[in-house]
């Protein structure tokens, strides 16, 4: 492998042209000049807070810290996904819900790849487990924050029809069918998309990050497809669990379309 | 003679507990200024909101039943009718063609596509969708609110037909009162204070 090392002075260049566009959105009155320079700090700190933690954990192989790391990533994808809804469920469900689809989809999968196709010794050694589990959550945490907006947003739009059912005496189930289908399909459309899409318009991003790092094109588009099909379903799973898990919350016992259950 | 009977029924929205008892074959009207919450005591008597009191039919307590049966047995027919598919077909159950003719459709209105329905059939084919459930009690939230006089006479006469010949207990909110003398067997007032008989 011949990996040119990147130094200070490189990324220092880079960051000039950041800050090149900060000036002209200033000039330009854009009003993303503050944010735009947050942003590209928040993305500094982070990522190189991230590579001292992972030299750490390299250095340091221990399933411990792999799980405790594994649960705070969870947890933030899961603040990530309550955030990005425009009415989320009120309480511990806004939360939980999309944590758990998550939970049992992502871990689930990215289990199966690192016992079973990696096979690495330990399975757990951080150097596939992290980047496959970040891949994974940030992509699933995508689709379930997409199918569950699309749910929530429907079922406020349509509650005249999904009533009109009830009162007909249609369970719950039936009548937020239509809506549930859609809303899982609405989730699984990125993933689709970008492996529709993927090597014609766009070169997905870790592939790019491996071959720029040295690595063998096929070798990098043999890791790309594996990637790829376990986002395809770690998010299609954590979609429909989350969607499933989000319209019953919608409806009580009695069958009545519970609103007052989501945020204003 | 079966009735629904309401006892004590309240909730968050509704101004006072309310308290009624309809008869099956009787229509009774309710009245009163809008906003006070009568499409709310409608709701709460079909099981869709919350509330606390006892509602029964017959022997059967709402509570004890799986509220699915409930529901098909009392009816709530809203002001708007809503469709959440293309065709009429598809929200429509087991309706016979006498049916559809006694309301003026032909079979072909099946396949039609709900758009091109007028609000007068939208109701008066709600309401069909509504009957084929066979509910014993009809809860009614100003049915011929945004009809046309004629559409108005049709959808009276089918209700009230129902209700003789089912027979069905019928609650009707309006606020025709024209329509109210027309139609009622006993006559109700709603307000902040409650509910309250009106002597004819």
């Amino acid at each position: 492998m011949n990996m040119i090392s990147l130094t200070a002075l490189d990324l220092s260049i880079t960051a000039l042209l950041v800050v090149a566009l900060a000036i002209l959105s200033l000039k330009l009155q854009l009003g993303v000049t503050r944010q735009l320079i947050i942003a590209a700090i928040r993305t500094t700190v982070q990522l190189l807070l991230i590579g001292y933690i992972l030299k750490l954990l390299f250095e340091n192989v221990h399933l411990g810290y792999m799980a405790a790391i594994s649960v705070i990533m969870l947890l933030f994808a899961g603040r990530e996904v309550m955030a990005r809804q425009t009415h989320p469920y009120k309480g511990l469900w806004g939360f939980g819900m999309g944590t758990i689809s998550m939970f049992l989809s992502t871990f689930m999968v990215t289990l199966i790849a690192l016992t079973v196709i990696i096979n690495n010794d330990p399975w757990y050694t951080p150097q596939y487990a992290i980047p496959l589990l970040g891949m994974m959550l940030g992509n699933t945490m995508t689709g379930i924050a997409l199918g569950l907006e699309r749910l929530t947003q429907a079922a406020r739009e349509q509650r005249k029809q999904i009533e009109a059912r009830l009162m007909l005496g249609h369970s719950g189930k039936q009548a937020i069918t239509d809506i549930r289908r859609q809303s899982m399909r609405y989730g699984m459309i990125p993933i689709i998309n970008s492996m529709a899409a993927a090597g014609l318009v766009s070169l997905p991003g870790m592939m790019t990050g491996q071959i720029l790092a040295g690595s063998p094109p096929l070798e990098a588009v043999k890791y790309q497809i594996l990637i790829m099909f376990l986002i395809a379903a770690g998010t299609g799973f954590g979609t429909v669990i989350a969607v499933v898990l989000g319209s019953r919350r919608l409806f009580d016992e009695r069958e009545r379309l519970r609103l007052d259950r989501l945020r204003k | 003679m079966t009735s629904l009977r309401v006892e004590d029924v309240g909730n968050k929205w509704l101004p006072t507990k309310i308290s009624l008892n309809a008869a099956v074959g009787e229509c009774m009207v309710i009245s009163g200024p809008s906003g006070v919450g009568k499409s709310l005591l409608l709701r709460a008597i079909a099981d869709l909101d919350e509330h606390e009191g006892r509602v029964s039919f017959g022997d059967s307590l709402c509570s004890d039943l799986p509220v699915i049966d409930w529901r098909k047995n009392v009816g709530l027919l809203a002001a708007d009718s809503a469709w959440w598919s293309e065709k009429v077909a598809d929200h429509m159950p087991k309706i016979s063609n006498e049916q559809l003719e006694k309301l003026g459709f032909g079979k072909e209105v099946m396949k039609w596509s709900v758009d091109r329905l007028s609000t007068g059939e939208k109701q008066r084919l709600a309401i069909l969708r509504l009957l084929a459930n066979k509910p014993s009690v009809l809860l009614l939230d100003e049915p011929t609110a945004n009809l046309d006089p004629d559409s108005v006479q049709k959808v009276e006469e089918l209700l009230l037909e129902y209700c003789r010949n089912n027979p069905a207990a019928l609650i009707w909110v309006s606020h025709d009162m024209a329509q109210a003398k027309r139609i009622a067997d006993k006559r109700y007032h709603f307000d902040e204070k409650g509910l309250n008989e009106v002597e004819s």
